[in-house]
């Protein structure tokens, strides 16, 4: 004791080294979720689900698709799809896969703990949010144009000299494939922005999978005139409608769709943003 | 330098802190004490902007933590609630942390040999015992070179090698002249490390004063002297600087200002028969345990004496 009593007055106004400027700056709260993002085997292993579903998936239906023809017993269903149709089968599970892992992204760190550690090293808070949806907004969206572009010409070659053939070079291909792409990103900003807002990993799963999945069922409850108005708006047929080859009146179009869709995910954005500044972490 | 001014936090009804006013100074190791549930991790919350205040400030070298370009480097802070992802190896957590500051790879591998990591730097964190996710907590609260470290329960569960490092860490980053906030509901830690102390109970300050006045002012060189005169051995006793107490009609006087070989010395000139002398000696333990447990018996009066004021 009597010694820390003694480097205490040796020392009174703590007159210390020149320290080293760092600084925090947008750019680096950036790369630190880039970081935190790549760190997790959990990030690695959902992303690797995600193309998976996205390219094995398509392949099966395009299998099935063509088995179907050539046996002459194809479902009626069936009867009107394209190779595009047939390579975004995909979509909706590797939506699930991209979605659940935004959600982990964001509500893991309240249910380990790691928030706090983030939120000492950026107390504004605001741009840790920015940063974790765009990070993994633009993850996303890599994985996700690779999956389509990588599926589509190989469902175009298993199923050429079917009805359903369709080439690269058909006009709005590329733009549903693009579309496609765009989709699956802006569902991993929401499941970033829900998982954000809730705070909690089964909550923001369940509001994704409701938003996304269930909810376009239970309108279908609504009586007709009510549906035709709202149905178009829900951010699964938005989404939809970003991809669609074929649109028609009771659809959006891309352009409408992608808008629709981009205020859905400015919408969760917002909710996150306001919980995150309001209230204590 | 950390300063709080009336800091106040509410949840619905409970008062979690209640008006605190401290200032931990610079270049020396401040404890701050309390029952579990005083208050003092949601203290240490607020100080660097994980809660927000109910009424109140608090700030950080002049500050408020969130107004800092650099608040790693003002507060480094190991909180009591593990503040790792479990997924995440050692090394990358440090790294994460420093890139959004700057802070080159250089400080982290210096962290991570400062607290004795290097082993396990790669390892995920979730596999860690606690004593080594203890030092990989005060590593990332490290990291920034922060001129002030606020450890909440830092010696909770570590083994005595673990508690013996910690000690010495302090001291040693008291030294250097940072200013070092460490939390505890155990006195006896304490008293190793700590220079100053804030005690709290109940969100409440019960005391700030460093570890020599808490002893006296609890009593700590009373002397108990039991006499068949009580009233004549407390004129013979009486003097600047002495204070004597006891009950009318009792035998018992509790001297302080005087030894009780002094108050033996002077009983036997004047042939005043003694039946007892003892000193009592207080721990700070026992200290402590008075203070707080008036905290809770008479908790929302004025009656508690803060022996801040005689210091």
């Amino acid at each position: 004791m009597s010694t820390v009593t003694e480097i205490d007055s040796a020392a009174p106004a703590a007159v210390r080294p020149a320290r080293p400027p760092y600084k925090v700056t947008g750019r680096r709260v950036l790369r630190s979720e880039w970081a935190k993002l790549w760190s997790l085997r959990s990030t690695w292993i959902t992303l690797g689900l995600g193309l998976l579903f996205l390219i094995a998936f398509g392949l099966i239906a395009a299998a099935h698709y063509k088995s179907s023809y050539d046996g002459g017993h194809l479902r009626p269903d069936d009867a009107n799809s394209t190779a595009l149709d047939i390579s975004l089968f995909g979509t909706n599970f590797a939506q699930l896969a991209l979605g659940v892992l935004g959600v982990l992204v964001t509500a893991g760190e309240y249910s380990t703990g790691m928030i706090r550690s983030t939120l000492a090293a950026v107390p504004r808070r605001l741009p840790v949010l920015w940063s974790k949806a765009a990070v993994f907004g633009v993850v996303a969206l890599g994985v996700s144009l690779v999956g389509v572009f990588v599926a589509f010409p190989i469902v175009s070659g298993i199923v050429s000299g079917t009805p359903a053939a369709l080439s690269f070079s058909h006009a709005g291909v590329a733009r549903s494939l693009l579309g496609a792409g765009l989709y699956l990103g802006l569902v991993g900003v929401i499941g970033t922005a829900l998982g954000a807002w809730l705070r909690s990993v089964a909550g923001g799963i369940s509001v994704l999978v409701a938003s996304l999945m269930l909810v376009p069922g239970l309108i279908e409850l609504l009586p007709s005139s009510w549906q035709d108005n709202i149905s178009p708006y829900l951010p699964s047929n938005a989404g939809q409608a970003m991809f669609a080859l074929t649109h028609d009146s009771t659809t959006l179009s891309p352009g409408a769709g992608l808008l629709v869709f981009l205020a859905w995910t400015a919408l969760a954005l917002g909710g996150a943003a306001y919980r995150l500044v309001k209230t204590d972490a | 330098m950390i300063e709080a001014q009336q800091l106040t936090k509410r949840y619905g009804e409970k008062t979690a802190v209640d008006r605190l006013d401290f200032v931990v100074k610079p270049g020396t190791v401040t404890g701050f004490l309390g029952p579990n549930g005083a208050g003092k991790s949601t203290t240490m919350r607020m100080i660097v902007g994980l809660d927000a205040p109910t009424s109140g400030t608090v700030t950080v070298n002049g500050r408020p933590y969130a107004e800092h370009v650099a608040p790693l480097q003002e507060v480094g802070a190991l909180l009591e609630a593990k503040s790792i992802h479990p997924g995440r190896s050692a090394f990358d957590h440090l790294m994460a942390q420093a890139y959004t500051h700057g802070i080159p790879r250089r400080r982290v591998d210096e962290v991570i040999e400062l607290t004795g990591l290097q082993s396990v730097a790669k390892k995920r964190a979730g596999a860690f015992s606690l004593g080594m996710g203890q030092r990989l907590g005060i590593a990332a609260a490290l990291l920034g070179d922060p001129a002030t470290v606020m450890l909440d329960e830092p010696v909770n569960g570590l083994d005595p090698e673990g508690v013996l490092w910690i000690r010495n860490l302090l001291t040693g980053l008291a030294a250097d002249g940072r200013t070092v906030f460490v939390s505890s509901h155990l006195m006896s830690e304490m008293a190793l490390v700590a220079d100053h102390l804030i005690i709290v109970g109940r969100g409440r300050l019960l005391a700030d004063t460093t570890v020599r006045d808490l002893v006296r002012t609890a009593g700590g060189d009373t002397v108990t002297v039991a006499s068949e005169q009580p009233a004549r051995l407390r004129e013979v006793l009486a003097g600047p600087g002495v204070e004597i107490t006891g009950e009318v009609g009792s035998e018992e006087l509790h001297v302080t200002g005087l030894t009780a070989r002094a108050i033996g010395i002077r009983a036997a000139e004047h042939g005043i028969p003694l039946f007892e002398l003892s000193a009592r000696t207080v721990s700070l333990e026992q200290a402590f345990m008075d203070l707080t447990r008036d905290a809770v018996e008479y908790h929302g009066t004025t009656t508690v004496e803060t022996p801040g004021r005689a210091a």
